[in-house]
């Protein structure tokens, strides 16, 4: 029983990024209008973007910017008192990409409502099939 | 790292989450999917990752809703899911 | 659909929460994403580059590779949304709107008609009317030089505290589109034109790539800032400083005219006349 209960509080966070990675790929699967796709997609993003994060994360440590840096007073740093910056960084510029290719979908979707004049994926395809 | 309020973050990214992906407006969708962004960038700050989270409040809460507003703008409000 | 899609979707979400149960746990520092190299970035950032910001110098010295085609990716997904959406053609609207400004009057103007009294004292109006709203478009007005200035302190300011070129070139974007979303787009237009804004995207590109190519003719590799000590005082080590400064100008430069690029086509369906 203990066991369990540290099993639970230990990766709980974790349990509910891949709740959140199951919303975005429920949203993407199954829901039929192209906009709640893209929202769909964004969700998915940003659970992947904080499972990342998640695993710079130190007990105990401070954010990546070191301390006293530029007075006499400076020491040698202690890698255990830092947050890891690697994670941070690769995620950093896959938002930035991310807001991108948000903007390049959005305009697809908005180039098919214009062909279309629907977003209705179910629809959509109807029109295709039935000329 | 204050886990209770990590706790608490957490429960309401997932209700935005699936709210922003339920609500049968697209508008409505689009706020939902920045007050995610929002959230989403106050834990970056609870994990310390201060970066992300300046990035995450810039762009998701800010840019990305903009371009959803003009998508909906020049589209349709109305979805049926 | 709905059912297949709900099985996947939980049976993905059974595999990954499976995957967990061999996850170190959660804000472990003896975790094996925090052994290898980071310890080394956070060690010896202030040794080597001067910069106390960890992220700042990872992002564009120790992974500058990286971080360049990341900004080559926004910069394509600019030219992509342009491709997609510009139209060349202009169609002449069959009934023009314009507002008188002192009586606050609305007029709408027929086709080859003209206003007979002087145009300066009238403003067009977009064809899908939005009220006037003085209270929001003052307070924009004086907003926006500061949040300009913010962008500019966010870049400049990168090495120290958290901020970059990614952050400050966003809110240097967002200023623009939102004196776009106060006003209207032809306002924004005037102030940031669509040459400039798909200027300002690959000339980004082209410091970034330019600081790296100055490198290799200085005889050092590229994006290795320390050649840039024989152009710039403060040797090798703050010349590591100011090439990652040179660098996040650059990244500044294409994420702001990207995103104002992008807004400018989807708020207006790529016709530049009226939007948002």
């Amino acid at each position: 029983m203990e066991e369990f209960l540290r099993l639970i509080i230990g990766k709980y966070n974790y349990w509910i990024y891949i709740t959140l990675m199951m919303i975005g790929l429920y949203a993407m699967i199954a829901k039929n209008n192209l906009v709640k796709k893209i929202v769909g997609m964004n969700i998915f993003q940003t659970a992947i973007i904080l499972f990342y994060i998640s695993t710079g994360v130190k007990k105990g440590a401070t954010i990546p910017i070191i301390e006293h840096s530029h007075d006499a007073a400076h020491q040698a740093v202690r890698a255990a008192d830092y947050i890891n910056p690697l994670p941070h960084v690769l995620m950093l510029t896959a938002i930035v990409v991310s807001v991108a290719t948000l903007g390049v979908a959005l305009a697809v979707a908005i180039k098919v409502y214009h062909r279309y004049l629907t977003l209705e994926e179910d629809e959509i395809l109807k029109q295709i099939r039935e000329p | 790292m204050i886990w209770q309020l990590d706790l608490l973050i957490l429960t309401l990214v997932v209700f935005c989450g699936i709210g922003a992906i339920m609500i049968r407006d697209l508008l409505g969708a689009a706020i939902l999917f920045g007050a995610y962004s929002f959230m989403m960038c106050l834990l970056w700050t609870i994990m310390g990752a201060v970066d992300v989270a300046f990035t995450e409040a810039s762009v998701g809460a800010g840019v990305s809703t903009v371009f959803f507003v003009a998508a909906v703008y020049h589209t349709t409000r109305r979805t049926k899911d | 659909m709905k059912t297949l899609g709900l099985i996947i979707v939980v049976l993905v979400g059974a595999v990954l929460v499976y995957a967990t149960v061999d996850f170190p746990p959660f804000g472990d520092p003896a975790s094996p994403a925090s052994l290898h190299v980071s310890p080394r970035y956070i060690e010896k950032t202030v040794e080597e580059t001067a910069v106390p910001n960890a992220v700042t110098s990872v992002l564009a010295d120790y992974r500058g590779f990286d971080t360049m085609f990341e900004t080559t990716v926004i910069f394509s997904a600019g030219v992509a949304c342009f491709l997609l959406l510009r139209v060349s053609r202009r169609r002449p609207p069959a009934s023009r709107q314009y507002r008188h400004r002192l009586t606050g009057l609305t007029f709408r103007v027929k086709d080859g008609r003209e206003i007979s009294l002087p145009l300066r004292d009238f403003e067009p109006l977009d064809s899908i009317w939005t009220p006037h709203d003085f209270i929001i478009e003052k307070v924009c007005r004086y907003l926006i030089p500061f949040i300009q200035l913010f962008g500019l302190y966010v870049i400049a300011h990168g090495h120290e505290s958290p901020g970059g070129g990614f952050q400050g070139g966003v809110i240097l974007g967002a200023s623009i589109i939102l004196l776009s979303v106060s006003h209207n787009l032809r306002t924004a237009l005037q102030r940031m034109g669509e040459k400039a804004s798909a200027l300002f995207s690959p000339f980004g590109v082209l410091i970034y790539a330019g600081t790296g190519a100055l490198c290799l003719v200085l005889g050092y590799n590229f994006l290795d800032y320390q050649a840039l000590a024989a152009l710039l005082p403060g040797g090798p080590i703050m010349a590591r400083s100011h090439g990652i400064f040179l660098v996040e100008v650059g990244v500044g430069m294409a994420v702001m005219g990207t995103m104002v690029w992008i807004f400018k086509n989807l708020a207006s369906l790529g016709r530049y006349d009226e939007g948002l």
